[in-house]
């Protein structure tokens, strides 16, 4: 099937090229296959298909990557607003409310 | 936490020198499968959990692999099936009754936990190596080195689906580009439309609740009996509006033009607008028509703006620009479909 795309150019996803070791933990974590190592060191593939996880940025040792984590969630965005946090999968620790699960 | 299901899946113990540890099948009863069943139509979902602590797969020894689980049941019954004819334990970490993907977002299925667990249970006394394996899902939530320094064990990220686990450790731990992506097919998406259909429910009956009410106005009295026959036609297109935005919108999202989830929904409701009219459910009130031509697009651009969270492609901040141009939108146009339909009560 058609790979799916999200909005273009709005992902805060930034790599430090000079940082990268090379040893692909990136690779392996990315559920978007975003990053490739080539020659020793990491490449950015297509960055719009980045869906800000954080794995990337949490499993690199040398903390060559950045990236603003979170849920692209419609519904945690709106309790995330209306309660002054950030949103987050089940908003609150009442699990309960959870929409994921 | 509270065991909140019963415990028929555990079919023995084995004794070992990080104790008693429960004997679980890889093939699933009535009673898990009843249990698939229920929390895919969201009845129970938050209460669907499995002790955490150490399971045994088969007859695992010292030299057996360790592949770590969130405390969903559902998460658990997939992993557990995926490896049959396999000796392994299975560590399962307090995720509060979340899927790993999710609880990773939010940090629970994460480092700490892992690490803790692994205290816990004594995995050093159980197993003479130090790999644990993780699904790679639950990256976001993991620190591979840090688990590493803390605990000793190295972080072995498997595939994303439990289903390729057993191909992902007879290739030697490697995992082929097609196992390290996520995926939303169809029958991905399927899967979610009963969730989907459940979810606003409530809100759906407000909804109609209201339209009833607003159904009784007239030119001359506000009538009970208008009320219940004009507000059962509107219900019921109400009630088309909200199926075909969680059940169509999940299954055509691919096909649906433009990338963000809110037009791709405004196009929905367009569409079923279209067919009502062809179809002569709508049509005989001119302003009416108009009031639902606002209506049906938002109702259904907003329903599948929601289905964001369920996707797996969308990011925060892709979800936050558009929801910056489809919010106001949507409020606007159901604003003036509602008064819209008030007016038309009234000619």
């Amino acid at each position: 099937m058609e790979e799916q795309k999200y909005l273009k150019n709005v992902v805060t996803l930034e790599f430090y090229f000079i940082k990268c070791t090379g040893c692909g933990m990136c690779e392996t974590v990315c559920p978007h296959s975003v990053f490739e190592v080539k020659e020793g060191k990491a490449h950015i593939t297509e960055r719009d298909l980045c869906m800000e996880c954080g794995a990337c940025a949490k499993n690199c040792p040398t903390e060559a990557i950045r990236v603003k984590a979170g849920v692209g969630c419609a519904g945690a965005i709106i309790m995330g607003a209306l309660t002054g946090k950030e949103p987050t999968c089940g908003h609150s620790d009442d699990s309960k409310k959870s929409c994921c699960g | 936490m509270e065991e909140t299901i019963n415990k028929k899946y555990i079919i023995g113990f084995m004794d070992t020198e990080a104790g008693k540890i429960p004997k679980v099948p890889t093939a699933l009863n009535i009673v898990d499968k009843w249990g698939t069943f229920r929390v895919r139509w969201s009845f129970n979902r938050m209460g669907y959990t499995v002790t955490p602590g150490i399971y045994a797969v088969g007859n695992p020894n010292r030299d057996s692999l360790v592949l770590v689980s969130a405390n969903y049941k559902l998460s658990f019954d997939v992993l557990r099936q995926a490896i049959k004819g396999m000796d392994a334990y299975i560590m399962v970490i307090d995720t509060n009754g979340i899927n790993v993907w999710c609880a990773a977002g939010k940090g629970t299925f994460g480092t700490s936990e892992i690490v803790n667990r692994i205290e816990i249970t004594e995995l050093k006394k159980l197993v003479n190596h130090w790999n644990i394996i993780l699904p790679q899902l639950g990256a976001p939530g993991v620190s591979a080195y840090e688990v590493k320094r803390l605990s000793g064990f190295s972080v072995i990220y498997g595939p994303i689906r439990a289903v390729d686990i057993k191909a992902f450790i007879n290739a030697g731990m490697k995992a082929s580009k097609k196992m390290r992506q996520v995926r939303f097919s169809i029958y991905d998406r399927l899967l979610l439309v009963p969730m989907e259909i459940m979810s606003g429910l409530k809100y759906i009956l407000w909804a109609a609740f209201i339209t009833v009410l607003l159904s009784g106005f007239s030119k001359t009295v506000y009538s009970t009996t208008t009320a219940v026959i004009a507000g059962a036609h509107s219900v019921l297109i109400l009630i088309l509006a909200y199926l075909s935005g969680t059940i169509f919108g999940p299954l055509l999202l691919p096909w649906l033009p433009g990338r963000s989830f809110s037009f791709k929904g405004g196009i929905l409701g367009l569409l079923l607008f279209a067919i009502l009219c062809v179809t002569g459910f709508i049509g005989k009130n001119l302003i009416e028509s108009i009031a639902w031509l606002f209506l049906i697009p938002a109702i259904n651009s907003f329903i599948v703006m929601n289905f964001t969270g369920a996707s797996t492609y969308t990011s925060l901040s892709g979800v936050r620009k558009e929801m910056r141009i489809a919010v106001p939108l949507q409020v606007i146009f159901a604003f003036i479909g509602i008064v819209l339909y008030v007016i038309s009560r009234f000619i």
